[in-house]
């Protein structure tokens, strides 16, 4: 008899004929005791975040005098890491939300581990301004509370107050939309569990997935809610930096007052997301053999975002100089000039060279598919774009309207441990993440199957049709 | 207690035949119970497009509302703020936090109502007629009682030739 048959699309998923195999292939890790290899990972995290820990809880107890600014450079490394990890925030609400716009089915196995991606990256950066208050425990005071202060009012001309309210809620939105991706996952594992006699760990995924049935009601809401999710998140993610950049941009000083840091910062932002996402799933398809899910088109497509934007940020950076000729204001000249040859050109030709060079090699095809080189490339840019903030603040800062103000910066022990500690945050709930919570979004690539066999449970209760 | 025939299929396609095949003799399902999402067989379910996309406007309409009186009251009434004698209301300033606050209502306040309409909550035990329907099994749920009278029997038969791999009965 004639079969309705659905429509063919582009294959992005190889070697996998059952539905039950993707299931099992990302529910195995969950089920499984933790490996050696995992435990020495998390182990080292958790050391490194234990740093973080004792860095600013010294910098609390001590106060902020135990970092390396000056009256010049009020603002270096805890706003650096600040915007670095908002950047690298970018990229998971990107390819949930923006890719689901554009229909692309390449993000249906990679969306929800850069989606973590983003909510690690972003409670990392909304450490950074608590920790830059030196008193944490007044952060209340961010917040329009009625209170006895006065009554005091927050500033709402303040890009630094519409800052709160943009990370905040780009954090609790992209936590419940991630949740939400979750909520059929946390069914399916609760029901292999219990199928496998794994009691408390069935027991603990029926609560997290609220009672889900797969029920097609259910379903055709689901989707509308997800759509409708991805179109408040494609505007937010983009307001999101674009408000990080105002924090600069609205501001007198040379090198930041500049009308291109919106479009200029959410570029850069999408560029560094992208840059970790191939660290990360490199690492994640290699270790959990993940590579019939995140193949190498998938990396490929990756690899051509990270051009596009790479080169955007690079525009960006040539505008800033032209434009800085341009404008005739000797002070923007002078800032610019001093950022490439004063005396941090060094921090400047890191930037240069890793966000607008390196990533150029992206264009032939053999290294977009060549794992060892873009993951080589991925922490250039990584680096480069940390170095980026770096330059936008310390160097524009550290040579003001008054020579006799000059100053230059060096941190200290202390921020260098925060710095360095903050990855061990990311990276602590990351390998907790990919231990404990399905890391590919099975019922999305699910859909991706374009011929599925019959499974064999189904030839002992009935006839093979 | 309701009694429901069940079809169970391995492949989605199936499950699009069976229904439109079962409608022609005027049996309709009451749901369709997958592993993922199937976009062509929501007309065969007489499913409605949800009314979710209206109350995220209203949520989000809500959220516009809170903010520009959050900024105007505090700002304008309660705490004038002079600073280098700029306006103590001034509109574009209003735009990022207003923008926020839309966002923040529509999407919780969408998934919240999404939630609540679907009777989901932390902890609900799942009611499942088969354990393997978030896996790999398709299973078409006809409510008895809605059935025309005798048609069990061409309903059993269709879904078998369809690609049922078993026709069943369960209580829930």
């Amino acid at each position: 008899m004639g079969h309705h048959v659905s429509p063919i699309r582009q294959q992005w998923v190889t070697n996998t004929d059952y539905y039950a195999q993707i299931t099992e292939d990302i529910s195995r890790p969950i089920e499984a005791k933790p490996n050696l290899r995992w435990i020495a990972a998390f182990a080292l995290s958790f050391l490194v975040l234990m740093l973080f820990v004792g860095a600013v809880t010294w910098t609390i107890w001590e106060g902020i005098g135990t970092w390396g600014l000056n009256k010049t450079v009020g603002w270096a490394f805890d706003i650096t890491n600040f915007v670095f990890w908002v950047g690298i925030g970018h990229a998971g609400t990107l390819i949930s939300a923006v890719l689901l716009l554009f229909r692309q089915a390449w993000r249906n196995s990679i969306n929800r581990a850069t989606e973590a991606m983003t909510i690690f990256a972003v409670i990392c950066a909304g450490m950074f301004p608590i920790i830059h208050m030196g008193r944490p425990w007044l952060g209340l005071w961010f917040l329009p509370l009625p209170n006895t202060r006065g009554s005091l009012w927050v500033n709402f001309n303040s890009p630094l107050l519409w800052d709160v309210f943009a990370i905040s809620t780009y954090f609790s939105v992209s936590l419940v939309f991630w949740y939400l991706g979750m909520m059929p996952d946390f069914g399916s594992i609760r029901d292999r569990m219990k199928r496998q006699g794994m009691k408390i760990g069935s027991k603990i995924f029926a609560l997290l997935a609220m009672g889900w049935d797969g029920s097609n009601r259910t379903w055709s809401r689901y989707e509308l809610v997800s759509l409708v999710l991805a179109a408040l998140a494609t505007p937010l993610v983009l307001s999101v930096h674009s408000i990080v950049s105002m924090d600069f941009a609205t501001s007198v000083i040379p090198g930041w007052h500049t009308t291109i840091f919106p479009p200029y910062f959410v570029a850069g932002a999408i560029f560094s997301g992208f840059g970790m996402v191939q660290t990360l799933l490199i690492v994640q398809r290699y270790v959990y053999k993940h590579e019939n899910y995140i193949t190498l088109d998938h990396m490929e497509s990756i690899a051509k975002i990270v051009i596009a934007t790479g080169s955007l940020v690079g525009l960006a950076y040539m505008t800033e100089f032209f434009i800085a000729w341009y404008s005739g204001s000797i002070w923007e000249r002078y800032i610019f000039i001093n950022r490439a040859f004063g005396p941090y050109w060094w921090a400047y030709w890191i930037m240069f060279s890793c966000n607008v060079i390196t990533p150029q090699i992206f264009w032939f095809k053999k290294i977009r598919r060549n794992m060892v080189i873009t993951f080589i490339i991925s922490i250039f840019i990584n680096i480069g774009m940390w170095f980026e903030r770096f330059v936008i603040i310390v160097t524009s800062l550290h040579r003001d309207f008054l020579p006799s103000s000059w100053a230059m910066y060096t941190p200290s022990w202390v921020e260098a441990s925060i710095l360095a500690g903050s990855f061990g945050l990311f990276f602590t709930f990351y390998f907790l993440f990919a231990k404990f919570l399905p890391t590919i979004n099975m019922f999305e690539v699910k859909t991706l199957l374009h011929h599925p066999k019959q499974p064999k449970h189904t030839f002992e209760v009935g006839e093979a049709n | 207690m309701k009694t429901y025939l069940l079809g169970k299929f391995w492949h989605p396609d199936h499950v699009y035949d069976a229904l439109a095949k079962m409608r022609e003799i005027g049996v309709k399902a009451r749901d369709v119970f997958s592993p993922f999402p199937m976009h062509e067989i929501e007309p065969l379910l007489d499913i409605k497009r949800t009314r979710l996309t209206i109350t995220a406007f209203i949520y989000g309409a809500l959220g516009t509302l809170t903010a520009v009186t959050m900024i105007s009251v505090i700002y304008g009434l309660i705490w004038p703020m002079n600073i280098g004698g700029k306006p103590t209301l001034p509109i574009p300033d209003y735009v990022p936090i207003t923008f926020e606050l839309t966002v923040l209502f529509a999407a919780h306040g969408t998934v919240l109502t999404f939630l609540i309409v679907s009777s989901y909550w932390p902890g609900k035990k799942a009611i499942l007629m088969d354990d393997r329907q978030t896996d790999d099994v398709f299973v078409i749920a006809i409510d008895k009682d809605a059935m025309p009278a005798g048609s069990e029997a061409d309903a059993t038969r269709i879904m078998n030739e369809a690609g049922a791999y078993v026709v069943t009965e369960k209580q829930v």
